[in-house]
């Protein structure tokens, strides 16, 4: 096969990020006269192959295997890497999911082949695929290409595929065994768990003020509370607010917070940073205010305005009053 | 306990990004550099740990041209005890193999038991290199660290998974760990600190330039399709619309 997708499990189901790059893969595969095949594993992997088997990939590999049971990254990174030495795949396409940023960029080392990540975009150009992906926190779109001799690691960010295009098909699965020994193992997990949410819950808001970095410091968060009750809605933020310790975690929207689609998301001095944008890019109207007319914010606000926020944000709340 | 981090210089949150004619990369001449927002958190962490254990060494470690050893000099001020310079032009530099090995070369004999590094640098955003060094080397890896634990030959780290989840995760020493923005306040250097960091060591490396396996065709604006109401006007203009579209186009009020 040219085109090895690797899939991850979520909960007994492909991971959504996983379906979104086999349409990135197929495109590929499209342009490019290529050949696809999934790959499965983990401790749900039937699950897995059989949902795999009905998607349009050529064939699904599945490799069974007690110690893939629970993930660990020196499990996993060894058995991409064996199943890439057996296939000899040209690209190996992953989702960009946390999982993946933990354990792929060993495989990237263990076979000294580059890992391209976090692309949007994909096209073809002379018969070589050219990979589209933000750089400088947003702000600037940079065309990748790999140089030297594949495997290539391929990876795109959430939403840069519409999983729902994931046609059809039925594809047989083939087991596929890989050589692990419970000494490459170096690391030890706990079960997963979430912290106490602090009774906030943002996804049922209809109208959101949502705070970034740009509000200036903590004596600041007043001004963006007054403006949320005046409005009747929530107050939000993002990551640095809450990593500065000015609202509680349970505030912050975005990849490693929630995700919300309220009819309003204000965002009031937010750049628009992906792992932000993708927690409320589903809002029905984004109304972005920012001092930098460049911010990425505005290429998903529905209504912008260039300005200070500390200026307008008491004007605005009186303007309601 | 010998921990290394890695600080990166990299354009900050509000610097300009002028593009270059030739398209290839930023006019670095324009660019306002800081030190990488986690690699703050990593250094932080490391200093904490090296406090709490009572000995030890921090070592601050960056790769880039002359100018990155700002970097340098501010986690030396903030109490780092030395530093290493990679000395390099990093223009158009993307390949975090490239970067990683390069590190790897200059640690070869300092065994360090713990390196961390952000999770992610601002300008290429790869989320690679301190897991790919880590390889290298031979260490066990984790990343996305919210808290850590140091004790007993290893590291517990508490990732963070996707959408809120955590997990603790132990790792056997030598371990590289990447660190997540918040799981700790980053100091501000000490106008001590800032004298005595003058007197610190900065030990200069300067690596042959190796092939990179992933390159830069060309950077530019991201343009999109989405159509956006500008609001103008003075600050009360503004509120006025802002009232009105609110009122009569989203009807929230
Ligand atoms: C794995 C990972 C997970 C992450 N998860 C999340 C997440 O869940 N949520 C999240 O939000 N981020 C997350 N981040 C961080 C994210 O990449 C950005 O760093 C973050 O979203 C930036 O927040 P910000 O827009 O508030 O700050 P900045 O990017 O610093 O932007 C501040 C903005 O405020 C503007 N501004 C400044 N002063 C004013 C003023 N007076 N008036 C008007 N505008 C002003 C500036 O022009 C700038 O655009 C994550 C990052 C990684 C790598
Ligand atoms: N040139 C560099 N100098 C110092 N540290 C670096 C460099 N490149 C990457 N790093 C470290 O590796 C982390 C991840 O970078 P990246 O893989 O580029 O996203 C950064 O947060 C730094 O800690």
């Amino acid at each position: 096969m040219d085109i090895l997708i690797v899939l991850e499990d979520s909960n007994g189901k492909i991971h959504r990020m996983g379906l979104e790059s086999i349409v990135g893969a197929q495109k590929m595969a499209e342009e490019l006269g290529l050949s696809i095949g999934a790959l499965v594993m983990g401790a749900n992997v039937d699950l897995l192959a059989e949902e795999a088997s009905g998607l349009n990939v050529g064939e699904v590999l599945k490799v069974e295997n007690e110690l893939l049971s629970t993930y660990s990254a020196d499990g996993y990174a060894e058995t991409v890497k064996q199943v890439i030495e057996q296939e000899n795949p040209t690209y190996v396409i992953f989702g960009h999911t946390y999982q993946v940023r933990d354990y792929a960029p060993k495989v990237s080392a263990k076979l000294m082949k580059p890992f391209i990540v976090d692309n949007v975009s994909v096209t073809t150009n002379g018969g070589n695929s050219v990979f589209t992906k933000l750089m400088f926190n947003g702000k600037l779109f940079s065309d990748v290409t790999p140089t030297g001799d594949g495997p290539y690691l391929i990876s795109f960010q959430s939403a840069a595929f519409s999983s729902e295009k994931a046609d059809v098909g039925s594809a047989p699965v083939r087991d596929c065994t890989v050589n692990l020994d419970v000494s490459m193992i170096r690391t030890e997990s706990e079960e997963p768990f979430q912290e106490e949410a602090g009774g906030i819950d943002l996804t049922s808001a209809d109208i959101i003020v949502s705070v970034g970095r740009g509000i200036g410091k903590e004596g600041n968060i007043p001004l963006a509370k007054e403006l949320a009750q005046a409005l009747g809605g929530e107050l939000a933020s993002s990551r640095p607010v809450v990593d500065a310790g000015w609202l509680p975690a349970a505030h912050q929207i975005g990849s490693s917070g929630q995700s919300v689609s309220p009819k309003m998301y204000l965002a009031l001095g937010i750049s628009g940073a992906i792992q932000h944008v993708v927690g409320m890019k589903g809002s029905k109207n984004i109304v972005a205010i920012n001092k930098d007319p460049e911010a990425p914010i505005f290429e998903i606000a529905d209504y912008g305005v260039v300005g200070d926020v500390l200026e307008i944000i008491p004007k605005l709340t009186e303007g309601i009053q | 306990m010998k921990i290394a981090v890695l600080v990166k210089q990299v354009p900050g949150t509000e610097s300009p990004l002028p593009i270059q004619s030739n398209q290839n990369w930023v006019d670095e001449g324009a660019v306002a550099y800081v030190m990488n927002e986690s690699d703050n958190y990593a250094l932080e962490e490391a200093l904490q740990i090296r406090e709490a254990n009572d000995e030890g060494e921090v070592v601050a470690v960056s790769l880039g041209p002359d100018r990155s050893q700002k970097v340098i000099r501010e986690a030396l001020a903030k109490g780092a005890d030395r530093g290493i310079h990679i000395q390099l032009d990093t223009a158009g530099m993307i390949d975090p193999l490239v970067t990683a090995s390069y590190f790897a070369d200059t640690f070869k004999d300092e065994n360090f038991d713990l390196i961390f590094t952000g999770l992610q640098s601002d300008d290429l955003g790869m989320g690679q290199t301190g897991i790919i060094l880590g390889e290298l080397l031979g260490m066990s890896t984790a990343s996305m660290a919210m808290a850590t634990e140091v004790g007993g030959g290893k590291i517990k780290v508490k990732r963070e998974l996707e959408a809120g989840w955590f997990q603790w995760v132990s790792l056997s020493l030598p371990a590289s760990v990447s660190i997540q923005s918040g799981l700790n306040v980053p100091r501000y250097p000490s106008l001590k600190g800032i004298m005595g960091a003058k007197k610190k060591e900065i030990k200069v490396v300067t690596p042959s330039v190796a092939n990179q396996s992933q390159s830069v065709e060309k950077v530019y604006v991201p343009q999109s399709d989405k159509q956006t109401v500008m609001i103008e006007g003075s600050v009360e203009q503004i509120v006025g619309k802002l009232v009105e579209t609110f009122r009569n186009e989203i009807k929230v009020l």
